[in-house]
């Protein structure tokens, strides 16, 4: 078990250095998601007009698995279409299956790809993802 | 006859994982189980396995003989009157849910109220948390010192003639507090109330004594005390259980059987329904045997001094915090280490063969007051020894290094 496949230097890069860490103070779509296995927590916030999202911004508590996967995801999903956004979500779950997924200029993403050798830990990088499709899932259901 | 000497006995232990031998720190979400159990059961299984109290033939006479053996044991172990007063249960959550479902309608209404303390286990808050919903009774948390004990000054005001139940773990899973039941039994009996006692985490590692503790239930886990998984116990005082309905109807549990009405089998028998978990008391027999033969004062005892190492050891890190009181009764040490999160130590840690848990522990209200989001855990138990500290601590270290400065 090598431990520097898990904490690879951009992830604690992203921990430590959090991008589009916050909220919004205008009422964006919100979605609140916990790990209740572990306990942690994220709030993330999603602004989507005419089918793209044009701002993203998360809050939280967990590990620097989670809280690192939120900031990457945040930063890759700014200014895609929903489609895409959700193909990227497909294309994390994909990687954390253990299968090679380009993420084009979001290549930081890639670098979570160890955590497929720590499976108690596959739960803490998807928590982000799995709050924007909910939040995907809610933007929709609302139109 | 404890800590290395009785490792042997538990073949589990001996195991490397990730290239390190196994220290296993996690005892307090479920221990392992020496030979003498696993073998209980297996010989159960390729001797005696028939289904109990209804067999004429000579194995179902046998697996009733070795199902209510283990009753018996039990019963002696925790120093009840009679076996009446033993329910086999799953576990802790089910028997804290019969008292709740069974008994807390018949004794809580509106306006009545029950008292707890946040420090509690899910499985001891989320029950009483649903009979003061559905009764309209109060319920009151009997407020926390800052090393999380709780002083019997407070119990006083909290508990009044309105306190219909008490229940409180008789050990924290997460600070390692011990409460004092018995004078806490006392106030809830001048206020006419009746104390339920969490016993999932002192039962395997201390003497517990129904008669002096007098509580008037008494909760407990098998898989916490070197036995299998899903079986564990309700200890009632028989007068409670005769006036408690059951709460599961079906086979075993019956007197007579007519179309419109029905009738219970006497104690302790009505409260388990269905074919109960044969196997399973076989092997809580066996470790109530095992337990008994090294003794509980020498385990507690062992406990309480790795606990003391543990603490000193731990404090020696800089920037490691630990939550609980300075000294502890049993071997339960909750710690977080600077802003590593508790996630990531625990996966160093089991990069290194060491067990510990990380998270809540199953007890959000306790997180929130102790303002952590979750923290590491390290349990001990009769197997573990010294050494076993020593390898935490160093690990511990390993880990503050490698999240301040050896990121590949």
């Amino acid at each position: 078990m090598n431990l520097d496949d898990l904490y690879r230097r951009v992830i604690m890069d992203h921990y430590k250095s959090p991008r589009n860490r916050g909220s919004f103070e205008d009422d964006a779509l919100k979605i609140e998601l916990n790990n209740p296995t572990c306990g942690d927590r994220i709030t993330l916030q999603l602004k989507v007009e005419d089918g793209i999202v044009k701002d993203a911004r998360y809050n939280g508590e967990g590990c620097s698995i989670s809280m690192s996967s939120a900031s990457m995801m945040t930063e890759a999903i700014k200014g895609q279409t929903v489609e895409r956004a959700l193909e990227l979500a497909d294309n994390f779950s994909l990687l954390m299956k253990g299968e090679d997924v380009d993420f084009g200029d979001y290549e930081d993403i890639e670098a979570l790809s160890g955590v497929n050798k720590f499976p108690a830990r596959i739960k803490c990088a998807t928590l982000a993802w799995n709050a924007l499709r909910k939040g995907i899932d809610e933007e929709e259901q609302h139109k | 006859m404890i800590g290395s000497a009785i490792r042997e006995q538990f073949p589990i232990l001996n195991q490397n994982v990730n290239g390190h031998p196994l220290v296993y720190l996690d005892s307090a979400a479920t221990s392992q189980k020496p030979r003498q159990v696993i073998e209980a059961v297996k010989s159960y299984y390729e001797w005696d396995n028939a289904n109990v109290h209804r067999g004429v033939h000579t194995l179902g006479s046998r697996a009733t003989d070795a199902y209510e053996g283990a009753r018996e044991k039990l019963a002696k172990f925790i120093n009840a009157r009679s076996t009446k007063e033993i329910i086999f249960t799953r576990g802790t959550t089910t028997a804290l849910n019969l008292v709740a479902s069974s008994y807390g309608p018949s004794a809580v209404g509106e306006g009545d109220e029950i008292v707890i303390t946040l420090m509690e286990h899910h499985s001891n808050l989320i029950p009483w948390q649903q009979l003061a919903k559905k009764t309209g009774a109060t319920l009151k948390y009997i407020p926390l010192q800052p090393d999380g004990t709780i002083t019997l000054q407070d119990a006083e005001e909290t508990i009044t003639d309105k306190t219909k139940i008490v229940a409180i773990a008789y050990v924290s899973n997460v600070m390692g507090v011990t409460h004092p039941i018995k004078e806490l039994a006392a106030i809830a009996h001048r206020n006419g109330a009746v104390i339920v006692v969490d016993g999932a985490q002192s039962t395997p590692h201390m003497k517990v004594d129904m008669q002096d503790l007098d509580c008037d239930f008494y909760a407990l886990s098998g898989h916490k005390m070197l036995a299998p998984t899903g079986i564990g116990a309700l200890y009632g005082k028989r007068a409670l259980l005769e006036a408690m309905e059951p709460i599961e109807f079906g086979g075993e549990m019956i007197d007579d059987v007519g179309l419109y009405e029905s009738t219970w089998k006497e104690l302790p028998w009505k409260f388990e329904g269905g074919t109960p978990i044969i196997a399973g008391a076989v092997g809580l027999g066996a470790a109530v045997d095992f337990l008994q033969e090294i003794g509980m004062d020498e385990i507690h005892s062992h406990e309480k001094k790795l606990a003391a190492y543990a603490e000193q050891r731990l404090s020696e890190i800089d920037g490691l915090t630990i939550y609980g009181p300075k000294s502890r009764e049993v071997g339960v040490v909750t710690f977080n280490l600077g802003d590593v999160h508790p996630h990531d130590v625990a996966t160093v840690l089991d990069a290194e063969g060491i067990a510990i848990r990380a998270g809540h522990h199953c007890c959000q209200p306790l997180m929130r007051w102790l303002e952590a989001s979750s923290t590491a855990r390290a349990s001990f138990y009769l197997y573990n020894t010294e050494q076993d500290v020593d390898r935490l601590v160093d690990a511990l270290i390993k880990t503050k290094e490698y999240f301040g400065y050896e990121l590949g």
